[in-house]
Parts: structure tokens; sequence; C-alpha cells
């Protein structure tokens, strides 16, 4: 198998002024949400095993973890509240005793984020125009289409197609956006900011592509 | 406040100086805010591990805005010095859990060395600073006989206590 290429986003002038590093990436895989396959379960209960609870505490002092917890500041989120996605997953392995699997794609990004420790994000490829980017969101907009998308507060930080914001940058994905079992293509995009290795971000993305076509290949 | 003053920037202009800031002046001024925000989060973090598990650090900074957003600099600057406040606040607890352990072990040489000066004293590994649920306890010898002949010595408990449904 190839790695798939990786596609890079578009930062909005206003906000690569202030954050120069931050970049945006993506691929694309197939298929939809579905039941993990037995080997991808089985990939996530070895993560829980080689996961311990000190590292919970301790992987903040950890570059990537670190630089996500710095980003997250310097954007106005409290990481102790909004925890970054790393340690998002770490409390939850914490919590239930183990990474719980619930669906390929979701499992997926898990098994991606545990490994690498960079954050992970899918939405329904169909459902995009154009290439993904970060911007500020304008007054009025709403997250994703339909009459239920939620408003957005003007200068959010959005990730956005050519039309509309998809997702809050290290947020909520807009439902209209989402994966579902009848998705063929989806587009896995990561938001790389300052202090994070390229090899990281690359690994991350091919983790979760590999991780999607051998589950897509088990079926 | 010192840990404030070593993090500073000149951010704004200094009262009386020329007026004149230019948006490139302050786009220099957030990013070095953010530098220092992001040396303070490290340090923070560096606190919270050092005392773990032993004091529980508050490393708690609120967010300044709902959601993520491009910070001004008057809040970023507001977000720097909270964070360095909180950062005095985190050494100052880890030192003085340093101290605490450093007393303890220094009772504990004396609970060796002279055990009928600190009759029935106790000192749980966690007040040294060490992992276990031991306990080291000044006992008399020979229980009743010990206390009235006044032979004592030291005993350190093994093990934690089990599990009670």
């Amino acid at each position: 198998m190839t790695d798939p290429a990786i596609e890079e986003g578009w930062i909005a002038e206003a906000v690569a002024a202030e954050h120069p590093e931050l970049r945006l990436r993506w691929i694309e895989a197939h298929g939809g949400t579905a039941r993990s396959s037995p080997a991808l379960q089985e990939r996530l209960a070895l993560l829980s095993d080689r996961f311990r609870g000190a590292q919970a505490v301790t992987m903040r002092r950890e570059p990537v973890p670190h630089a996500y917890r710095a980003f997250f500041r310097s954007v106005g989120l409290d990481p102790d509240e909004t925890r970054t996605p790393v340690e998002a997953a770490a409390l939850e392995r914490l919590v239930r005793g183990g990474f719980a699997a619930r669906e390929r794609v979701a499992d997926a990004l898990l098994l991606a984020l545990v490994e690498t420790a960079v954050p992970l994000w899918a939405v329904d490829a169909g459902a995009l125009d154009g290439p993904l980017g970060v911007r500020e969101a304008q007054r009025g907009e709403r997250l994703g289409r339909g009459g239920y998308a939620p408003d957005l507060a003007p200068g959010r930080l959005v990730v956005a197609d050519a039309e509309r914001p998809v997702a809050v940058l290290f947020g909520a994905v807009a439902a209209s956006h989402l994966p579902g079992p009848a998705t063929p293509a989806l587009r896995v995009f990561t938001v790389q900011v300052a202090g994070v290795p390229e090899l990281h971000v690359e690994e991350a993305l091919w983790t979760c592509a590999e991780a999607l076509d051998r589950d897509q290949g088990r079926r | 406040m010192a840990l404030v003053d070593q993090h500073r920037v000149p951010s704004r202009p200094e009262p009386g100086a020329a007026p004149g800031t230019t948006p490139l002046d302050e786009r220099d001024a957030r990013r070095a805010l953010r530098a220092q925000i992001a040396r303070l989060e490290r340090e923070l973090g560096e606190a919270l591990v050092a005392a773990f598990p032993f004091a529980a650090v508050d490393v708690r900074v609120p967010a300044p805005v709902a959601g993520p957003r491009l910070l001004g600099l008057g809040e970023l600057e507001a977000l720097r010095d909270a964070l360095a406040e909180r950062l005095a606040g985190a050494r100052a607890q880890v030192a003085r859990t340093g101290e605490a352990q450093a007393r303890n072990r220094a009772l504990l040489e004396d609970m060796l060395l002279e055990p009928g000066r600190h009759k029935f004293a106790r000192l749980p590994n966690r007040a040294l600073g060490e992992g276990g649920c031991g306990v080291w306890e000044v006992r008399p010898r020979l229980g009743l006989i010990g206390m009235l002949m006044g032979w004592w010595h030291v005993k350190l408990s093994s093990g934690c206590p089990l599990a009670r449904a």
C-alpha cells in the first residue's frame, strides 16, 4: 500500500499573521462509519495496555502535547477545561479503563491520535466545497448547513471550505458534515501548530489512513 | 511579582513615549507574549509533575474568552500575568511540600537514632515523598513490657490496607 498524498489547506491572512506556523493538512480516505473490524478493536486494546495512568499527568511535558496546550492558551482556550484531544483521550482511557471501540472512523482517528498525539478529524468529503482552511467566522455564519446549524460567534476560529465553516477549530464538527454509514469518501484533516514536527503530522495522517484501509479490506 | 516582571515584554508603549505604535509593533508584541505564554505553560506543567502525586498543585488559569479566537494584546497580557501568578503559587507550593518532606526525613532519622524520644510517632511514606502505603512508627518492644522498660524501636508497616467491600 502506498501512503496517500497529503494535501495542504489554506490559512486566512489574519490568522497566518498571528500564527505563522499554523497549518491544516488532510488526506482522502474511503468508506463511512461502520462497526470496527476485530483487528482494529484489537489494536485499540493493545494501545490501552501500553498506556499507564501517570502518563495522563506527565504527558503535558512531552513536546507535541505541550505544543497543543500552548496553542490552546494562545487562542483563548483553557487546556485544563477544554482538554487538548490527546489529553481528553488519555482521561477517557483512565475513566473507562481502556480505549473503547466505537466505529471504524472514530477508532482510526483515536488510534492515530494516541500513537502520535496529533489530533485528527474526519468529514464527509462529498459535503465539502473545495479545499479546507482556517479562518475567523463572520457575523451571521453558522456551523454547517441546515436549519438547526448552530450560530457561530464572529471571530471564532473555524475550519471552513469555500462555502461555510465545517468545524470549530479544535472543536465540534458540523453535524451536516459528519461521516455516516453511506459516506463513500472521507477527508481526514489535522491542524499543525508551532512545535509539532512535520514527521508527527505525516505519521498521524498515514496511521489513520492505513487503519481505515485495512479495516475496509477486512469487511 | 518578580516572576511577572521576568516574563514582561515592552508590549505597550511606555507612558510618555512618543505616540505612533504601528500594527506591526503590536503584532511583534503579541508574538512575544505568545512565546512567554508557551514558556509559562511548560513551566506550570513542570511544577504540576514535580508535585505529583504528593501535592495537588492548582494550575488552572481560566480562559479569557469562550471558544478559540485571535486574542488581542490586552487579553494576551492578562493571560500571561495570570499564568505567571499561578506559576509563582505552584512553585511556592512545591517548595513548601519539599521543605515539609525534608523535615519529615530529618524526623525519621531522629526516630531511628533515638526512638525513646518519639514514642508512638508515626510517619507515612507519603510524608517523606515516597510511594507506597508504608508507615514508620515508634512502637514498644514486647508491648506493655517494652513500654514499662523503655524498650522502643521503629517499625515500618508494609503494604496497603486491603480493600473493604
